[in-house]
């Protein structure tokens, strides 16, 4: 056990209050850097015309502190709390809530949640936000904030294919899944993979896969080499930026992998569009 | 660079004749916004053979949700949502006169279909450009559903708004040619 850190509610809050509002105005710059380049290397016309105006569409949002895309997503929230943090004035979770409340009013962002999704009434403030928590060790505790467009989360797919499939079934139902969404998603897209543990935990694998910088491989060479090859592949489809024919569909691949039952082969398929909008902050350092 | 076409409000059916896919066109006028729930009351109301809150004759909808306007501005940021979750209600809106959608991604068959029957065209914005957007939308207001908050409908009063022709009057897809242009097997 080390020296026990304390962390008021109140800064968290502030703080994800604070990371909403970057997370909406600000591309990050792996992101915009992918855009660049992707533009550079698009051969159709009016493919990199969509570039250029999404480059153009940042400098705006980010010149007049206006949300990037006008879905400002449900509020995802990843907390790895340290073992050794003990919170004070308040309830970790009430200040996540809290935060994106503050944060969605404060930032003129949309509030996109309906209360039950059969009846549909907006819940006026964004909350609830969706939360993953983690322990970890240590005494800080980071916060990762993304925002998740509907068009994009509503692309996403997951199958519980079987040992035999193997890898070739894994790269079939994610390039099936991408060919599927086509324009709607917002190309060009990030993927995001889960392959493994069981039903749920390979769809939170792609959806934190999502959170790493564009561009990284995955630290294992074979399941980098899957990245690529499902790249290619996704790529070959021709959907393009916005789905008006393209090679460039997807600005990256991301794969995790876990652990699964020798019946089991989940995979999980979570698509981002371009407005990829994730920011992390670490209290208690 | 193909031409750009200069489209004011409202449409006419001479107008929608000569639009073809690809088409860059840059509207100006009145357009209105609904997207999922204020379809869902505007298809309830077309069934009970009640008034619409606006007349759709000759008109054009714009699928979007903006986000709140700050203080002095119009209006929030307003890209185009998704629009084959309205594909179950355009051909009723179609067949009561409206001329023109505005969205993002492919339509169904049926869309499609109604679009050729009807004489009506489906626009594209970019997705994701909704800072970029908000910069031809000189007013806002709402007109209709204040419950339903960012999905209410709203009267946009626009100067060059920037969309291409996906579908026409003549069946053609620009999806669909445009993927097949750069799709290697």
């Amino acid at each position: 056990m080390g020296i026990r850190t304390r962390i008021s509610s109140e800064e968290i809050e502030e703080k994800v209050s604070q990371l909403c509002m970057d997370a909406n105005f600000h591309l990050p710059d792996d992101m915009l850097g992918a855009l660049r380049v992707s533009g550079e290397k698009e051969v159709s016309p009016v493919a990199k015309e969509v570039f250029t105006d999404l480059l153009e569409n940042a400098k705006i949002a980010r010149e007049y502190q206006m949300p990037v895309c006008q879905d400002t997503g449900v509020a995802v929230v990843f907390a790895e709390l340290g073992e050794d943090v003990e919170i004070t004035g308040g309830r970790l979770y009430d200040a996540i809530h809290d935060g994106v409340r503050k944060g969605y009013k404060e930032g003129f962002l949309r509030k996109s949640m309906v209360i039950n999704p059969l009846k549909r009434v907006n819940t006026g403030d964004n909350t609830p936000a969706i939360i993953h928590t983690e322990l970890i060790p240590g005494n800080y505790i980071k916060i990762t904030f993304m925002a998740k467009g509907g068009g994009c989360e509503n692309m996403s797919r997951i199958a519980m294919l079987t040992p035999a499939d193997g890898r070739e079934g894994v790269v079939n139902f994610v390039v099936e899944t991408v060919r599927m969404a086509k324009a709607n998603p917002c190309p060009p897209i990030m993927v995001g993979i889960g392959i493994g543990g069981t039903f749920d935990y390979a769809a939170l694998l792609a959806k934190k896969s999502l959170l790493r910088p564009l561009g990284t491989k995955h630290r294992d060479p074979d399941t980098a080499a899957l990245e690529k090859e499902i790249l290619e592949r996704v790529n070959d489809l021709g959907i393009g930026a916005q789905g008006l024919g393209g090679r460039i569909t997807a600005l990256g691949v991301h794969v995790e992998w876990f652990p699964c039952h020798i019946a089991s082969l989940p995979v999980a398929v979570n698509i981002d569009c371009h407005a990829h909008r994730v920011k992390t902050v670490v209290l208690g350092i | 660079m193909p031409d750009i076409i200069h489209l004011k409000t409202p449409l006419t059916d001479e107008k929608i004749a000569s639009l073809r896919i690809g088409s860059r066109v840059l509207i100006t006028g009145i357009i209105y916004t609904a997207r999922d729930a204020a379809h869902k009351r505007l298809a309830e109301l077309a069934d009970q053979g009640k008034k619409l809150p606006f007349d759709v004759q000759n008109q054009i909808i714009y699928y979007v949700g903006p986000s709140p306007a700050r203080p002095g501005r119009p209006i929030g940021s307003c890209g185009p949502t998704t629009s084959y979750r309205m594909d179950v209600y355009t051909p009723k809106l179609l067949a009561m006169g409206l001329k023109a959608t505005i969205g993002k991604g492919n339509r169904s068959e049926n869309v499609i279909e109604a679009m050729k029957q009807y004489k009506a065209v489906y626009f594209v914005a970019t997705g994701g450009t909704a800072a970029l957007l908000a910069k031809s939308v000189q007013k806002a207001d709402v007109i209709a559903y204040q419950d339903l908050g960012a999905e209410a409908i709203m009267r946009l009063e626009v100067v060059d708004f920037p969309v291409v022709v996906a579908n026409e009057i003549y069946g053609n897809d620009l999806y669909r040619e445009g993927i097949a242009q750069y799709k290697r097997d």
